[in-house]
């Protein structure tokens, strides 16, 4: 079903997905919250099924079979992160729980390992909680300056603000996102990088939305840190992943203690395992890496060019005609956006909004999307949010505008 | 297409909703409370007055919400005149009750508020009608604003 729309086959790939086709009180679903957690595709099912079917035991402890199997496929998908972003070497890679668990170890380890009191940490206007809530932690705990880069009112990251703050304080750390959860705003992380180097500060990025739709390269970038999580990449949840340089892991403490991140241990002292096991305490999420592995397998056999070739079209359509409808407001104008469109409807609350769509079939998330201070920035309490993803149809962009005009009727 | 939501936005509601009748402060009010929802950055507070006898008699909110929290502010802000502590507790239980499982104990302050029973069929929208209750039950256990005023 290749139109001139979309460069990808839609029929068939929904057909990956097999809660595509369930239906919602009767009606198709029709499903646009993929930024807050994604559909799995039948390969990581699969992935994760087999493995508990036919190969599985704890990972590099067992001197048996299954063990050494299992242990196998859980560093394979170490291998396949790596080339999914582009890291220089399989030992940068430090399998988390989640986005939110990459940074708090980035805020413990590197924070209060290696920062400076009298230092800044440099967040932005549009973060998520995620990379908000750890930095203050570690000011308040480590005596870290935190300072807040402000955005323009298209929801673009002010990088004129962005230097000078750089150049007016003693900036440790950046960490801002690769792309707004909110506003859909891609950041230009290499430029970001340069800036944030050119002052002898270290950058993470957080590309929990940004791996999805495109390719990213932590190398290109020339970052230091860059965080994600899997089951917005089409992979299960309780895997998420930290990159970090590996000189930047080698001279960071360990985050947790446990078994399998030591070297020897004595009542008298340890001694810490090689990167990047010194960050993996106890048993890792065995079977979500098995499941993340397929999952980057799956979008890599697709092609980050068409997945963002497709997304692209949707988000130009969907802006295009969400922007007809009278009394709806959306959020965000940046110039480089992924797949999330963020509104608002006057005369109705978000959640309002939501229930009616919801009631259509119609998946979509409304509230503060976890940026409350973001809201506060635009001067706004919630939005209603439609994102997207590789399985997205124009068709159901159609079917949410049409269904606005609707709720727009309901609440007039 | 939106008829199975018609249990949710009964016209009450949408007209509560839309034009509250008591959204706004007391200039003078014997306690005040708030309620939060972080979950979706939902806020509601209360003011309330009391008659000599402690029992409610004028109350105000200020809320930022959807349609469901600002009609049950509303409503609220009428149900619970005449209670006093004991009564208030009572139908607030009756109201989560109602909201939660869609049935209602025999309370007649609780048929003003059947309007709201609706929600009851929207687990994710039952914490947008109880946020309201939640700052009025803050505004009982908070310390007496006149008393403190008065030293
Ligand atoms: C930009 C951004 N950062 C961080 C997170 C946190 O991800 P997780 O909850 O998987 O840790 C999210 C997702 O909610 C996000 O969108």
């Amino acid at each position: 079903m290749k139109d001139n729309f979309s460069p990808l086959d839609l029929l068939a790939l929904r057909a990956d997905f097999p809660i595509l086709s369930e239906t919602v009180r009767g009606k198709p679903l029709v499903f646009l919250d993929s930024a807050a957690s994604a559909q799995k595709p039948r390969a990581v099912i699969e992935a994760m099924r087999d493995a508990m079917e036919h190969q599985y035991a704890n990972i590099h402890r067992g001197l048996h079979w299954m063990s050494e199997r299992t242990t196998e496929a859980y560093e394979n998908a170490r291998d396949l992160t790596a080339i999914l972003i582009g890291a220089p070497s399989r030992d940068e890679i430090v399998f988390t729980r989640n986005s939110t668990e990459a940074i708090n170890l980035v805020a413990h380890s590197y924070g209060r390992g290696m920062m400076h009191r009298g230092q800044a940490v440099l967040i932005s206007e549009m973060e998520h909680h995620a990379n908000i809530v750890p930095w203050q932690m570690l000011r308040d705990a480590h005596g870290i300056e935190l300072l807040v880069c402000p955005i323009t009112d298209d929801g673009d990251l002010d990088y004129v603000a962005y230097e000078r703050l750089l150049a007016s304080h003693r900036v440790g750390l950046v960490a801002i996102t690769h792309m707004s959860n909110v506003l859909g705003t891609y950041t230009n992380g290499a430029r970001l990088a340069a800036i944030a180097h050119a002052h002898g500060a270290k950058i993470l990025l957080d590309g929990s939305q940004a791996v999805v739709h495109r390719a990213v390269d932590v190398a290109a970038l020339d970052a230091d840190f860059y965080v994600f999580t899997g089951h917005k990449l089409y992979g299960p949840t309780g895997i998420g992943v930290l990159w970090a340089r590996a000189e930047l892991l080698d001279a960071m403490p360990p985050f947790m203690g446990g078994g399998d991140m030591i070297g020897s241990v004595s009542f008298e002292r340890s001694t810490w395992a090689r990167i990047p096991h010194k960050f993996e305490a106890g048993t890792p999420a065995i079977l979500e890496a098995i499941g993340l592995a397929a999952a980057i397998r799956y979008v890599k056999a697709i092609g980050f060019d068409e997945i963002g070739a497709h997304e692209q079209a949707l988000v130009d359509h969907a802006l295009a005609r969400l922007s007809d409808i009278e009394g709806l407001t959306i959020i965000g104008r940046a110039q480089d956006r992924g797949g999330v469109v963020s509104f608002t409807m006057r005369g109705a609350h978000a959640h309002d909004v939501a229930t009616l769509l919801d009631r259509a079939g119609i998946a979509v998330r409304a509230g503060h999307h976890c940026a409350e201070p973001l809201m506060r920035r635009l001067g706004i309490d919630s939005t209603a949010r439609a994102s997207f993803a590789l399985y997205t149809t124009k068709e159901e962009i159609d079917f949410l505008a049409d269904t606005l005009l609707r709720v727009r009727e309901f609440f007039a | 297409m939106f008829e199975d939501v018609a249990d949710l936005y009964q016209q009450v509601i949408l007209d509560r909703g839309r034009h509250p009748r008591h959204a706004h402060r007391l200039d003078r009010f014997d306690a005040t409370g708030k309620g939060d929802n972080p979950m979706c950055g939902d806020r509601v507070q209360v003011w309330v007055k009391r008659d000599d006898a402690g029992a409610i008699s004028d109350v105000g909110f200020e809320a930022r919400g959807c349609a469901i929290c600002i009609a049950s502010a509303d409503l609220m802000a009428e149900a619970v005149i005449g209670h006093d502590a004991p009564g208030l507790r009572a139908l607030s239980d009756d109201f989560a009750q109602m909201v939660r499982s869609g049935q209602s104990a025999s309370n007649a302050a609780l048929e003003q508020l059947k309007p709201l029973g609706g929600v009851s069929d929207f687990p994710s929208r039952v914490k947008c009608a109880t946020l309201p209750w939640q700052a009025l039950m803050g505004a009982l256990d908070a310390p007496d604003e006149t008393e403190a005023a008065h030293g």
